[in-house]
């Protein structure tokens, strides 16, 4: 009988190493330790044993149970680790296919330059200022001191609705209901949509966008003027960027200038895009005109002020190094999906 | 305004780079906008004398020139004009030369005979016969100047100027002149410079004898002076001045027409001269235009005046548009013998409207238009006399007649150097301001300034801070900080159009901005009836084109714009959206409401009604707006775009009973308009509208500690009725335990009666008291089932 175990054991053992699946592992299980398996049938013939070799050939029959299980069990967890190694490999991705989430949508690039002046603006302590684009004469031309037959109005190609009412051509409009209605010190700007009769071409259109910036205080002078104007553009363009000013003259401003910037396709050095001269035309700025701000029932006598208009078109050409305005109105997603 | 910088030589000494100069000029306030070496084109022609003219042997229009170009041996060209001598001087283009337009000549064979160059017409070096009106357009420019074989043609031609052009602004007629620019670039370079003052003999003669003069309408001439020139020598004008004019942009005519623009450049004040033969009893009327009158104009144009416009009339008939256009008939002929010169200052704004009306716009009109200086129509007039003297072709008198209203005073203004120092930022000291001032003539007595006559563009103490910053210089000027505490915030409209943004690229569309105005016919491509009011738009009385002429009503059409063009772009699919005003007329005379709006589109991807709702939907909840019932859109519901959308598949949103959107699919004929050939989507969202909803408060409501009961319920009822009504009688019957309806099927087709539908519904219940049994969950559906069935709907 012992000798039957030992083989039991042996058999059971040679079997086991052959085997790596698990179906395969429990039916050997059930062969050798089942109910009806060769241990147990064997284990049933210790009846006819005698007293002195029962314990003897028990023990050593338990013993082999306990080794064959412990044996099957290691075996298992082998055949499931194998196993569960195989399908993490078979699962394995491309992980350089492209992403499935939901497609995002996209904000305007004009947006989403204007958004970033705004925000500039509104940690300066600016609010934000509108009206209406439609507007009165009064508050587009003769409040800003441009009355009737003024020579300047011919340098702004206006439409009309009526004799009184048309387009807008600035958003210096702004200033004076922002004026009319707020006493200083008043810091605003106000972005918008602005008419002028220039046919559409690469590098004009009869609507574009400005941002009017207004400051009416005491003592504000054209030294804040430069240095509000520094910092702004400084921080839209970079620390690196460098402006200068050109006299110019609008009828709303006294002293007027015209702000130019480092060329942003040469860096100065002068190129085809600033015709040599190593700065491009960026905006017109000055100091609140006297009238304009008597016009409005402040006393410039107490109060004085600095006011400038940023072309929105421009500056996001500049940024995103657009050549053609007309790409910002045409609305071609292949366009628009660049930004 | 071109200058010659040969011209500005005669009043100030540049001695810098032509570049520099236009930097140095444009930084004291006088903008240049380029500058043109004139003939820059040209290189390597040289003169040449044509020492033998013989036919060419295999050609009878080809002739063979030997030329000498000043070198040790003649060289031979080949010509094809005919009215080449021997002994004749022309420009001769050696072998390897550029002419204007980028041409180059290269040596070669013409018919088989050698050609070192060529012989150049007026026209190939891109001169007319205004230029030089002794040559002639078609053929070899015969040379009558004073210069040898060999000569650079720049210098043989006097074609060696530079033109400089500035952009003077408005404010500035003094700067349309020379002495003007010389004046600034004097004070540019702090070099003294004196105002010429014309000296003239003349011959005696009272002026009166010969011309009389009235001013009828004082208030739109200022001053007049009438001059008179006797016995004139018509003729071409000297070398030296045509090239003037000309590096000024102006076409040599005559002598004596020539000398009243060469005077209106150089001193900015525009003169007129007429042939005094046709000044009808020499007698000058500068009155307003009789109805009906008209006038022949230099250009040949007929031209209808009417009364408020201001002319020179004879003892008849009108002479001239004043200050814009001489007539005709009294112009300058070769055949005139005396000629009255007009120096006067008309009103800007009269001269501005009038040639405006009259549509032509004249170096003198643009001139007059911005204000001149009464006091520059004397040296003008006595500048013109002296260059008659000059070129002695004729005898000026030295009488004028002068009309002149009242002499304006000329504004004392404060000198304060503190408070310029005070509104600049700057601490400028007030010697140096006294220079830059008294450079530019300024005036200072008293303690007061007083600018000159001629700028008539300085007012106030802010006009003298900009003259005493540009010349201190703007990049001169320190930053300062701007100080002071403010706070600023979107109003509630701008965090709106933001929040909407947000929502709308969180949702994929992609924005656009298109423009304000449209044509009216795109009402037309929505389908908009007739009498729709939408088809009431702001009218622009002076557009581009009918495209632009009228503000949009409606941003749909602008939107469908743009997804047909993207759809013939053959972009597969779009997903958009715009946040833009629309323009509603109020009152005639007043201005518009100018509502905002959103617009969304749709085409492929899959893109169906439902792609579209479920977009709107989204941009409510992102927007915490509840409670927004749809239903389907019919006439009246408040969108007259209704017209533009398939009639089965348009809903309006509704918050309350205000709506607020409509959503559907195109109309296939307004897709057909568009030329779009797929399923397309529209909504529109009334933004400033939804300002005045009420958002829901968020309140944090405990997350549920007992299970949920969940019943489904299948039920078959009409097709035409609306899910959305099952749902309110569902939520209305299972009352507080409810905690959510999801739709789960919707079916028509086999074993379904026709026009019919099976609809089902999983209804999720639950308290937050307890554990809801059984017996609550069942008598909540029996509720149900009563009330569907109430409705006409067969639970299943």
């Amino acid at each position: 009988m012992k000798q039957q175990l030992e083989q039991i054991a042996l058999a059971a053992r040679a079997e086991l190493s052959k085997i790596s699946d698990q179906a395969d592992l429990e039916a050997l299980r059930i062969r050798f330790l089942g109910k009806k398996g060769e241990l147990t049938a064997i284990m049933k013939g210790m009846a006819g044993l005698s007293a002195e070799e029962r314990p003897v050939i028990g023990q050593l029959a338990n013993r082999i149970r306990a080794e064959i299980e412990q044996e099957i069990t290691e075996r298992l967890a082998e055949i499931k680790a194998a196993a569960s190694e195989a399908k993490l490999r078979a699962e394995r991705l491309d992980v350089t296919l492209p992403g499935t989430a939901p497609k995002l949508g996209k904000i305007h690039p004009m947006d989403k330059v204007l958004h970033d002046i705004e925000d500039i603006f509104i940690g300066m302590g600016f609010d934000i200022a509108e009206g209406p684009e439609v507007e009165y004469d009064y508050y587009n031309f003769e409040a800003l001191n441009l009355p009737p037959d003024h020579p300047a109005r011919d340098t702004q190609d206006t439409f009309y609705v009526t004799d009184n009412v048309l387009l807008r051509t600035q958003t210096s409009s702004v200033q004076i209901h922002v004026m009319e209605n707020k006493k200083p010190p008043i810091r605003i700007i106000s972005p918008g949509r602005v008419y002028r009769s220039d046919p559409l071409d690469a590098t004009h259109s009869p609507i574009f966008h400005q941002i009017e910036c207004l400051v009416v205080d005491k003592g504000i002078t054209m030294a804040t003027l430069v240095g509000t104007l520094d910092m702004l553009l400084k921080r839209i363009y970079g620390e690196e960027c460098k402006i200068r000013l050109r006299p110019h003259h609008f009828p709303f401003t006294e002293p007027s200038a015209e702000v130019d910037i480092v060329c942003f396709n040469c860096g100065g050095k002068g190129c085809s895009m600033c015709k040599g001269e190593g700065y491009v035309e960026l905006l017109g700025a000055g100091m609140v005109h006297p009238k304009v701000l008597a016009n409005c029932g402040i006393d410039p006598e107490v109060y004085s002020g600095f006011a400038f208009g940023l072309g929105l078109e421009r500056m996001t050409m500049g940024k995103y190094g657009i050549n053609d305005l007309r790409l910002l109105y045409e609305n071609d997603l292949r366009f628009l999906g660049q930004f | 305004m071109d200058l010659s910088m040969k011209w500005l030589s005669d009043y100030v000494k540049i001695d810098v780079p032509v570049k520099q100069f236009c930097y140095d000029i444009t930084m004291t306030g006088s903008k240049v906008e380029g500058y043109e070496t004139e003939g820059s084109e040209i290189r390597n022609v040289v003169v040449g004398r044509l020492l033998s003219v013989t036919p060419h042997e295999n050609s009878d229009h080809l002739l063979v020139c030997q030329v000498d170009v000043g070198k040790e041996s003649p060289i031979q060209i080949v010509t094809g004009a005919n009215n080449v001598r021997e002994g004749d001087l022309v420009p001769v283009a050696l072998d390897g030369s550029t002419l204007p337009g980028g041409v180059s000549i290269k040596r070669g064979k013409l018919r088989g005979v050698e050609s070192n160059g060529m012989l150049c017409s007026l026209g190939e070096l891109k001169l007319t016969t205004h230029d030089f009106p002794y040559a002639i357009e078609n053929g070899i420019f015969i040379l009558q100047e004073d210069c040898k074989p060999g000569d650079d043609i720049h210098d043989a031609i006097g074609l060696n100027d530079t033109k400089v052009e500035f952009e003077i602004t408005p404010n500035r007629p003094d700067c349309l002149s020379v002495i003007g620019l010389a004046r600034e670039a004097a004070a540019t370079y702090k070099i003294p410079f004196k105002t010429p003052s014309p000296e003239y003999l003349g011959v005696r003669g009272d002026i009166n004898e010969q011309l009389s003069v009235t001013v009828e309408n004082q208030k739109l001439c200022k001053r007049y002076i009438g001059g008179m020139v006797r016995n004139v020598k018509i003729e071409p004008s000297p070398r030296w001045l045509r090239e003037r004019l000309r590096a000024s942009g102006v076409r040599p005519i005559n002598n004596l027409v020539d000398i009243t623009n060469y005077v209106m450049l150089e001193y900015g004040q525009p003169m007129h001269a007429f042939d005094a033969r046709y000044v009808s009893g020499r007698s000058i009327h500068v009155r307003t235009a009789r109805d009906g009158e008209t006038i022949t104009t230099l250009d040949g144009a007929v031209r209808e005046l009417s009364p408020e416009m201001l002319v020179i009339a004879d003892a008849e008939k009108p002479v001239a548009v004043a200050g814009v256009m001489g007539g005709e008939y009294s112009g300058i002929m070769p055949d005139t013998v005396d000629v009255i010169f007009e120096s006067a200052c008309f009103d800007g704004a009269s001269v501005r409207r009038t040639a405006k009306k009259l549509g032509m716009r004249t170096d003198s009109s643009a001139r007059f238009e911005k204000g001149l200086d009464p006091e520059g129509c004397m040296p003008a007039i006595r500048r013109a006399f002296e260059l008659v003297e000059m070129l002695k072709c004729g005898e000026p008198l030295d009488s004028v007649i002068d009309c002149r209203s009242e002499t304006p005073v000329r504004p004392a203004i404060p000198f304060d150097p503190d408070w310029i120092n005070g509104f600049l930022g700057t601490e400028i000291p007030e010697s140096d301001m006294v220079g830059y001032l008294k450079q530019l003539e300024f005036e200072l007595r008293d303690g007061m300034i007083y600018a000159p006559s001629f700028r008539t563009d300085i007012e106030s103490k802010a006009d003298i801070a900009e003259e005493v910053a540009r010349f201190y210089g703007y990049n001169n000027i320190p930053g300062a900080e701007l100080t002071g505490v403010a706070n600023a915030q979107l109003t509630p409209k701008q965090k709106l159009l933001r929040n909407l943004e947000t929502a709308c690229t969180a949702l994929g569309l992609y924005e656009i901005e298109t423009f304000s105005f449209i044509s009216p016919k795109y009402y037309d491509k929505i389908n908009l009836p007739a009498d729709s009011k939408l088809r009431n738009s702001v009218v622009i009385t002076n557009p581009l084109g009918e495209d632009t002429s009228v503000m949009r009503t409606s941003v749909l059409p602008s939107l469908c714009e743009v997804l047909s063009r993207n759809y013939n772009f053959r972009n597969p699919a779009a997903a958009l959206f715009e946040l833009g005003n629309e323009y509603i007329p109020t009152e005639p005379g007043k201005l518009p409401e100018e509502p905002a709006r959103l617009s969304v589109g749709l085409y492929g991807n899959g893109a169906d009604f439902f792609s579209l709702k479920g977009i709107i939907e989204g941009i409510f909840e992102y927007l915490g707006i509840d409670g927004v019932e749809y239903e389907a859109a019919a006439e009246g519901c408040g969108f007259d775009e209704l017209s533009m959308f398939h009639p089965g598949r348009v809903a309006v949103a509704k918050i309350g009973d205000k709506p607020i959107a409509i959503l559907g699919e195109m109309h296939p004929a307004v897709a057909e308009n568009y030329g779009i050939g797929t399923k397309t989507y529209c909504a529109k969202l009334n933004v400033t509208e939804l300002l005045d909803v009420e958002t829901a408060e968020r309140v944090y409501k405990p997350l549920p500690k007992y299970p949920a009961a969940t019943r489904d319920i299948s039920l078959i009822c009409d097709d035409e009725m609306p899910v959305a009504g099952l749902e309110k009688l569902i939520r209305n019957a299972v009352g507080g335990v409810l905690e959510s309806i999801r739709l789960f099927d919707v079916y028509k087709g086999e074993q379904i009666a026709g026009g019919k539908k099976s609809v089902a519904f999983s209804i999720v219940m639950r308290s937050s008291e307890g554990t809801l049994t059984d017996d609550q969950a069942d008598a909540a559906m029996k509720r149900v089932r009563k009330a569907l069935s109430g409705a006409g709907a067969e639970v299943r």
